[in-house]
C-alpha cells in the first residue's frame, strides 16, 4: 500500500522530529559543550587522573563481562536450541529474561544481600577478597544486566538455520568440534557480532547496579558513568561531566562501527 | 551392502520403525517408498547413523556400524533441502569432507574439478549455493556427499522440493548417474513414479513396515497385498474386485463388447474370470493418448477406467450414460480386500 504523499511526508516529518528531540539534539548539544572550549581543555579534562582511571576500570570491565557473556550465551543459546528437551528449560527461559525485567538496582541491592558482609557468601569478603565495593561485585552486576543479549540474539538464529548443515557436515566426516567452528559459527556469526554489540553497549551504559556494589572513588572504583554522574552531581563539573560523556560515546560509536564493518556483506566471485 | 535387522524406532507413542529388516545389495539402487509419516525416512536416517534406534542393528559392507556415529560409516547423505553450506562456495563445499580428512589442497581441487564436471557444475565453482538454482544445489549436495568415496549414497527425498521439470531431469540424470558410478544407493520418495523409473529395487514402506521388496515391475503386477497395490500405481474397485483402471472394459448396456484394447481378455465369454457392474459416467477426461473415465456405481462409489483413445471414441460417452463395467480377476490379486474404502 502507498500513502498518499501528504501523508508520507507528515509521517516521515513526525518519525525525524521525534528522532530529533530525542536522540540527535541532545547528543548533539553535549558534544557541543564538550568541545566548544577546544581541544585542549578537552583533552585535559579526559586525561585527569580520574578519568584515566575509570576509562580504564570500563574497559577492564568489557574485558571480563564481554567475553564471559558471549561464550557462555553462546553455549546457553546451543543448549536451548540443540539440547533436546530437559527438565527446567522453561524456568531457564524465564530466568534468562530476569534481566530484561528486573530494574539493575534490584541486582545491585541482591548482589550485596548475598556477597556483602553478613550476606550468604560474605565469608568471603571477611577471607580478605572483597566482593562487594570492588571489581569483582561490579563485574557480576555488569554480567547480570548483560547476560540475555547474546543468548536471546543468537538462539532464534540457531532455531532457523536448523541442524541440516550440522548434519551433513557429520556425514562428511566432521566431529562435532569441527562442525561447530566449521559450519555453527559462521551461520551464527552475524548474530553473535549483534550480540556482542549489543553487550558491549549495554556494559558500558550500565549505571545503577554497578553504583550499588562499587565504592565509587575517584580514580579507584569510578566506571565512566559513574564519573559523569560524579562530576556533575558531586562536584558540580558540569563541563567534565560533558567531556566523560563523550568518551563514553566515543566506545559506543566505536563499537557500532567495528560491528559494521564485521558484519559487512560478504563479497560473491 | 546395507542390512538392516529388526529395526525399531519409536517417538514417545508413535512407531516409526516397527523390527524392520531389510537387505540392500552392493550396487543397487533402491528407492524406500511410502506415504509420508511410514518411516521411510527415519528407516534411511537409521543407516546414516542420524537416527539412533531403539532396537536392531545396521551393517554396512559386513561392518556392524550401529553404534558407529555418522561421520565414521562411510556415507554419503542427501538431504531434501540440500543442507548447502550457505557460507562457503560450490568449490569449498564440494571440497569440505576432504579439507576435514586433511587431503593436500592440490589434491581437492583437482577432485573437486572432477565431480564439478560430473555433475555439470564446471564454471560454478566460486558461487555461494544462494545463487544457485534448486536443482543446482541438489546436484552441488550430490558431489559433496560422493567426493568421500562413501560406500554407501543415502538420498532423503532429494528431489522433493524442486519443481516437476527440474525433478524429471534430475531423477534421469541420477540413474545416468548410478550407471556410471555404481556406488549403492538408497533413494527415500513417496512418489511411485519416481521409485518406478530409476529404482533397480522398490522396498514399500506402510506404518513402521516394510510391506514387500522386490523389482519395481514385479512389485506392480504382483502387489503383496491391497496397499501396495493402490500406492503402486491407480486402482480402482469394480465390484468387490480391486484392479488397475487399465484393465476396465466399458460397453452400453446390451450392446456387443467393444473393441478393447485388448486389457480385458474374455470379456466377450462373461463368466468366473470376469466381474461386471452397472455404472453411470460421471465425467470424462482426455489426456491425449488415453481417455480418463470417472464412473459411480449402483452403490454409490466412485472408480477410474483408463481407456485408450480410440476406445473411447468408439463408445462416445458423455455424462449421466450408463454403462456396463467389468475387469478380469487376477489371481494375484483377487483376494484383496479394499482397505482405503
Amino acid at each position: 500500500m502507498r500513502l498518499p504523499l501528504a501523508t508520507r511526508l507528515g509521517a516521515r516529518l513526525v518519525a525525524l522530529s521525534y528522532l530529533a528531540a530525542l536522540v540527535a539534539v541532545p547528543v548533539g548539544l553535549v558534544l557541543y559543550r564538550a568541545l566548544a572550549p577546544g581541544l585542549a581543555a578537552f583533552w585535559a579534562s579526559v586525561t585527569t587522573p580520574a578519568a584515566i582511571a575509570a576509562f580504564n576500570l570500563t574497559v577492564t570491565l568489557l574485558a571480563i563481562v564481554v567475553p564471559l557473556n558471549v561464550v557462555l550465551g553462546t553455549v546457553t543459546a546451543l543448549v536451548l536450541v540443540r539440547g533436546g528437551d530437559f527438565r527446567g528449560k522453561t524456568l531457564l527461559q524465564a530466568l534468562l529474561d530476569l534481566p530484561f525485567a528486573v530494574s539493575p538496582v534490584v541486582i545491585g541491592v541482591a548482589l550485596i544481600a548475598l556477597w556483602g558482609r553478613g550476606g550468604w557468601f560474605g565469608g568471603i569478603a571477611d577471607a580478605g577478597f572483597p566482593v562487594i565495593f570492588a571489581l569483582p561485585g561490579m563485574a557480576l552486576a555488569t554480567a547480570f544486566v548483560t547476560l540475555p543479549f547474546t543468548v536471546r540474539e543468537v538462539e532464534p538464529v540457531l532455531r532457523e538455520v536448523g541442524d541440516e548443515q550440522e548434519q551433513a557436515a557429520g556425514t562428511l566426516g566432521a566431529t562435532g568440534w569441527q562442525t561447530f567452528w566449521r559450519i555453527t559459527l559462521p551461520s551464527i556469526k552475524g548474530a553473535l557480532t549483534y550480540g556482542t554489540l549489543l553487550t558491549v553497549a549495554r556494559a558500558l551504559g550500565e549505571y545503577g547496579a554497578v553504583l550499588l556494589v562499587s565504592s565509587n572513588l575517584p580514580g579507584v572504583s569510578q566506571t565512566l558513568t559513574l564519573l559523569v554522574h560524579a562530576r556533575y552531581h558531586d562536584v558540580a563539573n558540569t563541563y567534565g561531566a560533558y567531556t566523560a560523556a563523550t568518551v563514553l560515546m566515543g566506545l559506543s560509536l566505536a563499537t557500532l562501527v567495528a560491528g559494521a564493518l564485521l558484519n559487512r556483506p560478504r563479497r560473491t566471485r | 551392502m546395507i542390512s538392516v535387522t529388526g529395526a525399531t524406532k519409536r517417538f514417545g507413542d508413535f512407531v516409526a520403525l516397527d523390527d524392520v529388516s531389510l537387505d540392500i545389495p552392493a550396487g543397487s539402487l533402491t528407492a524406500l517408498l511410502g506415504p509420508s509419516g511410514s518411516g521411510k525416512s527415519t528407516l534411511l536416517r537409521a543407516m546414516a547413523g542420524l537416527e539412533r534406534l531403539d532396537a536392531g542393528t545396521v551393517v554396512i559392507a559386513g561392518v556392524d556400524v550401529t553404534h558407529v556415529p555418522p561421520r565414521r560409516r562411510g556415507i554419503g547423505f542427501v538431504f531434501q533441502h540440500y543442507a548447502a553450506f550457505k557460507h562457503l562456495t560450490v568449490r569449498d563445499n564440494v571440497g569440505f569432507g576432504l579439507t576435514i580428512r586433511k587431503r593436500p589442497r592440490a589434491v581437492i581441487r583437482a577432485r573437486v574439478d572432477e565431480l564439478l564436471e560430473l555433475v555439470g557444475l564446471t564454471g560454478l565453482a566460486g558461487r555461494y549455493p544462494n545463487a544457485l538454482s534448486g536443482g543446482q544445489r541438489q546436484r552441488m549436495a550430490l558431489a559433496r556427499a560422493l567426493a568421500v568415496e562413501p560406500s554407501v549414497l543415502l538420498l532423503d527425498e532429494p528431489f522433493g522440493a524442486l519443481d516437476a521439470t527440474v525433478r524429471a531431469e534430475l531423477r534421469a540424470w541420477l540413474r545416468r548417474l548410478h550407471d556410471e558410478v555404481h556406488v549403492t544407493t538408497v533413494l527415500v520418495t513417496h512418489d511411485q513414479a519416481e521409485a518406478l523409473e530409476i529404482a533397480d529395487r522398490v522396498a514399500v514402506v506402510h506404518q513402521g513396515r516394510v510391506e514387500q521388496v522386490g523389482e519395481p515391475l514385479a512389485v506392480y503386477d504382483r502387489p503383496a497385498n491391497a496397499f501396495v497395490m493402490g500406492f503402486i500405481g491407480s486402482v480402482a474397485r469394480v465390484g468387490d474386485l480391486l484392479v488397475r483402471p487399465h484393465r476396465i472394459a466399458l460397453r452400453r448396456p446390451g450392446s456387443p463388447p467393444a473393441p478393447s484394447s485388448g486389457a480385458a481378455a474374455g470379456w466377450s465369454s462373461p463368466g468366473d474370470g470376469v466381474v461386471t457392474v452397472p455404472a453411470t459416467v460421471d465425467r470424462v477426461a482426455r489426456l491425449g493418448s488415453e481417455t480418463l473415465v470417472e464412473l459411480v456405481d449402483g452403490a454409490g462409489r466412485r472408480f477410474v477406467a483408463r481407456l485408450a483413445r480410440d476406445d473411447a471414441e468408439a463408445l462416445d460417452l458423455a455424462r449421466g450414460d450408463r454403462v456396463e463395467a467389468s475387469a478380469p480377476r487376477d489371481p494375484a490379486t483377487a483376494d484383496f480386500i479394499d482397505y482405503s474404502i
